[in-house]
């Protein structure tokens, strides 16, 4: 908060105010700007990566199966002769695609009910808190596990799975935010402008929660990309030969003991970098949102 | 004390409720018909009505349900379809080769994260510092299947120190006598040094892959809350009482800084216990993680299921274990109980 | 080094601070937090330094125990302590003074101490470490040291652990701790502040008598120059980094020197002054005159109202029970309490009676106080009235109306809510974060007030604003851009919007400066005289009380013990609890 007044001669309306905090941010913090930069990349790829790549991620070739990485095939080829390279990120796509629609979920159930249930108390609050509860009882990969191996194993149910066990995390933190601000000096205030309970809550509690829900959206992209990836290396969801970095981390395993790393190597580097680019990008904006909350 | 740990114990049943509740529901959610399912793919009509019947499939759920907790009573989970074997026989007998794992994967790990996030903490801005930072960040992005296979390849592949990823020791020697099910352990009463290396020898490839895992979390939180207490008043004030830096960092911020410390543990322990499925995978360990995948990869449900509820019990334990825990050092939860 | 002390000349002062500047490195460069200091503090002297926040008054004081931040450090001067460089003094010498020769005590006493070590054994942390005991006597001595502060039952409260103890307790055992070794000179950090006056007395009255006792000198630090005067022997100025003034306390109150220490104490509300006179003199002047010729003169400006018309406020019986809750209460403990509602079935809970049974009323365009210290049901009462929460019995009238049978939750919805409006006791936490001040404002305006079109709304807020006297171009500013008082000025705007006629006070200027509360009280003052509105004014300062309200209510543990106009209460009270309070206000030296 004080960190704000750093920029005294900003204009004070929002987009414009918080791009400008951004720019400072990232000015000031070279690894944020280091991670946005790798995000755009990672969302590049998303979009056009099946455009551009140089071989079909899908084609085999048993004639020049197994190569190491060269000019012709930067990443190498895996058993079926296909490029590596090509299916990294080619994969892109698939793998953003779960983490963004889990989170995008998880975000809708576990944080408008967290949100409600601090907000309302009572009986909201005692059946949020009993499933998040629920849930928590559970090691997360583990139900995510057995989750995917009841509902079927499709890409969708990862998603599903994904957002599930992500659902206390959300509706804890959006349960707390909403309640310490229950009864602050400005809900009470908005009450006494006329503000009804919903208004209050959706006009000023959830937009002063929506930062704090934000850098957590960030923060979890990257579990729920290893979650998915988790899932398709032990077999779930996603089947061969669909290009996914889990599941061909998962083909090279059994190459990596023989000496042919790249098959494995460069899918689970593609996947640390993304997983690694969301967490600093949400300790970035961490620090956008509330510089005191630095660690 | 005592009666902390009774009502805390008596705070886990709805959770062990909420856990048969769930894990039974995941079956009966199993898309197309259960039976069919538990009959295998080969089974006829008749086998398939036959084995409702014998499920109990035909009956309304809530009495489907009185059947399930009262076969889990008897410590009934099923018989897997693929072997034919009773499913709690087969974890029972692979559980400790899990644990084993776990625990020194979560040993070693705090071993190293809690002293590194104290020291990071104790003299920010220093070389330790951006040591533990760069460790926390780039810990919690490393997915632990890769990992595994990124040691195996450098120990194995390259330097050839480690075995092979193969299970919990070497095709030649034999598991030493069963007591305790844990290798490292057996081997040294029976005072077998040879297994006791050889099994050393396996675990440590996994273990570090697992430490790796969690060294992040831990030291991170160690280092936050660390920070936090540092700056606290209580700690000026015994600065300014003059009290040594070993008093203030020993008696008063350590122990402090612990409690969250310890909470983190839970979650800590939340992924061990899913990552600990991967990294069984990675190294073909003979644990329960291991048997689930297979189980998984051949549709065998009951195996998965048994699984599951297995975990969820040991990881409500494990949380009980670590309330107790916490009220060993907080008085403030010790005496209100 | 100690043994040299007692021998030093009788002129040297104990503690001789020159010079001082103590920078803090920020992102945005260095900042002078304390700009060339010179304080000194003889043999036992008492001595205030007394300044506003942001002063610097407590970085002078780290200064002296080396205690500073990691970002902080003593760029120039020097500070003796008996003889020792403290600038240049080793960590392992600058140990040995801290605790023995100079302690600290802090403001918040129960953040103060180690929540999870028993406090006895926390003293004898201290006695240890500065070889005042040994492990065969040191427990002896933890107790004897707790005897001395007046904790009763000591032996008991040596294995006490700092959450069973009450806030006044956890002082005496900060006290303790600060005065196990004896040292020489005790620096008391704002050691009142939070706490109530009757408990703030008998804190200072303790520190007092323990450091006479000793012959120990005393630095006290505070924002209050009415409690630094009345306990302390010197007092020393200082804003903004700087020393202002140093005076003995009787000259700083009858003559003070500097422009700063004038407006501050004029500020400062005490016996026998109006609102006008709190402002700096020229305002001051032009006030007062402008009052007289609107024929109400300060606090005692009832002009308006009228005893036979019916009163605008009756509150008759008014009861409010809460179920007792446990005891304390750590974190986890509520979590487990969340998790398994039902595992503790003890029988009925027993109800606390937070209000019981009060009854008052607020006549038109008067302004009534209602006081007390914490905990005494007076926030309650006013929650109630404002129709926040729900009572338990009794009636509430408002106008007539009996407002108190609807429920809280649909008053918000109802014609009436306009006209009865609230300004809260902390500006900041008051305001929507993500609001602008002219937003903020047009809140009330846009639920309930006639629709207009947005630059009407955008016309009546300036208008609102020039009439509390927050410039226009703060109008677009959030929060976090605005000073305490411009908060505190867009917080009135709102509350008057739509001209209520009751507005609750709700301690509006505790957490403000005392030159700011001046300048807001004043402001009310104005307002409700141009808009003739009542104020319930809740408040625990009973200086503030008795210059803007026409009657005052004194509450005590949930019952009214006292009632009637200002002058008759506040001069002449009949209960011994209203005496007890107006005697534990600390009265400087006139």
């Amino acid at each position: 908060m004080s960190d704000a007044t750093a920029t005294p001669a900003a204009p004070t309306h929002g987009i414009g105010a918080i791009l400008r905090h951004a720019q400072y941010v990232i000015g000031e913090n070279k690894v944020t700007g280091f991670a946005f930069g790798l995000f755009l990349l990672i969302v590049l790829a998303a979009l056009i990566g099946p455009y551009i790549v140089p071989h079909d991620p899908l084609a085999s070739n048993t004639s020049a199966a197994l190569q190491g990485p060269s000019a012709k095939y930067w990443f190498g080829t895996d058993q079926l002769g296909r490029d590596v390279f090509s299916r990294v990120i080619v994969a892109t796509r698939l793998d953003f695609a779960i983490a963004i629609f889990s989170v995008a979920l998880v975000f809708l159930m576990g944080g408008l009910a967290g949100v409600a249930a601090g907000f309302f108390g009572g009986w909201t609050d005692r059946i949020v808190s009993r499933i998040a509860d629920t849930i928590m009882a559970f090691p997360l990969f583990v139900l995510a596990m057995g989750i995917v191996a009841a509902l079927g194993n499709t890409v969708e149910n990862i998603i599903l799975a994904t957002a599930i066990v992500n659902f206390p995390l959300y509706a804890r933190i959006a349960r707390a935010e909403a309640n310490v601000r229950r009864e602050a000096g400005f809900v009470q205030a908005a009450r006494l402008s006329g503000n009804g309970e919903f208004r209050i809550l959706l006009g000023h509690i959830l937009p002063n929660i929506m930062p704090i829900m934000v850098v957590q959206m960030s923060l979890t992209m990257g579990y729920a990309i290893l979650n998915a990836a988790g899932l398709s290396f032990i077999g779930l969801g996603v089947r061969p030969p669909t290009p996914e970095w889990g599941i061909m981390v998962a083909e090279g395993a059994a190459f990596m003991v023989s000496g042919e790393w790249w098959i494995a190597f460069f899918p689970g580097l593609a996947l640390m970098l993304a997983v690694f680019c969301f967490n600093l990008l949400g300790d970035g904006l961490r620090d956008i949102i509330d510089p005191q909350r630095r660690t | 004390m005592l009666r902390m740990v009774l009502k805390r114990l008596m705070l886990a049943i709805p959770s062990l409720i909420g856990v048969v509740i769930v894990t039974f529901l995941l079956t009966r959610a199993l898309p197309g018909d259960p039976a069919a399912y538990f009959a295998g793919p080969a089974a006829t009509e008749e086998a398939v009505a036959q084995i409702r019947k014998q499920l109990g499939l035909d009956q309304p759920l809530p009495q489907q349900f009185v059947r399930y907790v009262s076969d889990l009573s008897r410590g009934d989970m099923g018989v897997a379809l693929t072997t034919g074997q009773p499913v709690a026989a087969e974890i029972m007998s692979r559980l400790p080769a899990s644990a084993e794992l776990t625990l020194l994967g979560l040993i070693v790990s705090v071993l190293i994260a809690v002293p590194l996030g104290i020291l990071a903490a104790t003299s920010p801005g220093s070389m330790i510092d951006h040591t533990c930072r760069i460790v926390t960040t780039a810990g919690v992005s490393l997915p632990v299947f890769f990992t595994g296979l990124v040691l195996v390849y450098f120990f194995y592949y390259q330097l050839g120190v480690a075995p092979a990823p193969l299970g919990r020791l070497d095709v030649y020697f034999s598991a030493p006598p069963q007591i305790t099910g844990f290798y490292l352990i057996d081997s040294l009463i029976a005072r077998d040094g040879e297994t006791f290396v050889a099994s050393l020898k396996q675990l440590i490839l996994p273990a570090a892959t697992l430490a790796i895992f969690a060294l992040a979390p831990i030291a991170r939180m160690t280092r936050a809350s660390m920070l936090a207490v540092l700056g606290s008043e209580f700690v000026r004030t015994a600065r300014a009482s003059g009290l040594s830096p070993g008093t203030v960092i020993v008696t008063y911020a350590f122990r402090n800084a612990m409690l969250p410390v310890i909470t983190t543990l839970g979650m800590v322990f939340s992924f061990l216990l899913g990552a600990n499925v991967l990294v069984e995978k990675v190294f073909a360990w003979p644990g329960i993680g291991s048997y689930a995948v297979e189980a998984l990869i051949a549709s065998d449900f009951a195996p998965v299921q048994g699984f599951v509820l297995t975990m969820a019990v040991m990881y409500v334990m494990l949380n009980l274990l670590i309330d107790v825990l916490y009220g060993l050092i907080d008085p403030r939860v010790r005496i209100e109980a | 080094m100690t043994a040299a002390i007692p021998n030093a000349p009788a002129e040297v002062p104990l503690l001789d601070v020159r010079d001082l500047t103590v920078e803090f490195s920020t992102r945005r460069g260095a900042v002078q937090a304390v700009k060339h200091v010179d304080v000194t503090v003889g043999k036992g002297e008492t001595v205030a330094i007394v300044g506003e926040s942001g002063s610097g008054k407590s970085v002078t004081s780290y200064a002296v125990m080396r205690i500073l931040d990691r970002a902080g450090r003593i760029a120039d001067g020097t500070i003796t302590f008996g003889g020792v460089d403290v600038g240049k003094a080793g960590e392992r010498e600058m140990r040995d003074l801290r605790g023995r020769e100079i302690s600290m005590i802090f403001q918040n006493p129960r953040a103060a101490l180690n929540p999870i070590r028993k406090v006895g054994h926390q003293i004898e942390d201290v006695l240890r470490q500065h070889a005042q005991a040994g492990s065969d006597d040191s427990k002896a001595k933890a107790i004897a040291i707790l005897e001395q502060v007046r904790i009763a039952r000591p032996d008991e409260r040596y294995h006490a652990f700092p959450f069973e103890l009450s806030g006044g307790m956890c002082q005496r055992v900060v006290i303790a701790l600060a005065l196990a070794c004896r040292p020489q000179l005790l620096i008391a950090d704002e050691p009142t502040t939070g706490l109530d006056v009757t408990t703030q007395k008998t804190v200072m009255d303790l520190v007092v008598e323990l450091t006479r006792q000793r012959g120990m000198s005393t630095i006290l630090i505070t924002h209050d120059l009415g409690l630094a005067a009345a306990y302390c022997d010197r007092v020393v100025v200082m804003e903004k980094g700087r020393v202002v003034e140093t005076a003995n306390s009787h000259a700083i109150f009858s003559a003070p020197n500097h422009p700063y220490t004038r407006k501050l104490v004029r500020a400062t509300p005490r016996l026998g002054v109006t609102l006008s006179d709190l402002l700096p003199e020229e305002e001051g002047v032009a006030r007062k005159a402008s009052r007289a010729s609107n024929g109400a003169n300060g606090a005692n400006g009832a002009g308006h109202a009228s005893s036979d018309e019916q009163p605008l406020l009756v509150v008759e019986g008014l009861v409010k029970e809460y179920p007792r809750k446990d005891t304390g209460g750590g974190s986890l403990k509520s979590l487990f309490k969340r998790n398994g509602a039902a595992t503790a079935p003890e029988g009925p809970p027993p109800v606390f009676r937070a209000v019981d049974g009060i009854s008052f009323s607020v006549r038109r365009g008067e302004s009534v106080g209602l006081v007390g210290e914490s905990g005494c049901g007076k926030s309650t009462t006013s929650t109630m009235v404002m129709r926040l929460i729900d009572k338990t019995g009794g009636q509430i009238l408002f106008d007539g109306e009996d407002i108190g049978a609807i429920p809280a939750r649909q008053f918000a919805r109802l014609p009436l809510r306009k006209r009865i409006q609230m300004v809260f006791q902390d500006p900041t936490e008051s305001l929507n974060p993500r609001f602008t001040a002219v937003r903020a404002i047009a809140d009330p305006i846009l639920r309930m007030g006639e629709s207009m079109s947005a630059k009407a709304v955008r016309a009546r807020c300036e208008e609102l604003a020039t009439q509390v006297g927050l410039p226009l171009e703060f109008l677009d500013r959030f929060p976090h851009q605005l000073s305490g008082g411009q908060k505190a000025r867009v917080g009135i705007a709102r509350a008057i919007a739509l001209k209520p006629d009751l507005v609750i006070l709700d301690e509006p200027t505790a957490a403000l400066d005392v030159s700011v509360q001046a300048v807001v009280l004043n402001l009310l003052q104005d307002l409700k005289e141009q808009l003739g509105m009542s104020y319930l004014f809740v408040s625990h300062d009973l200086n503030v009380v008795r210059l803007l309200c026409d009657r005052v209510i004194v509450m005590q543990a949930g019952r009214i013990v006292e009632e009637g106009p200002t002058e008759k209460v506040l001069g002449a009270p009949a209960a011994a609890y209203t005496r007890e309070l107006l005697s534990a206000i600390p009265h400087p030296p006139l």
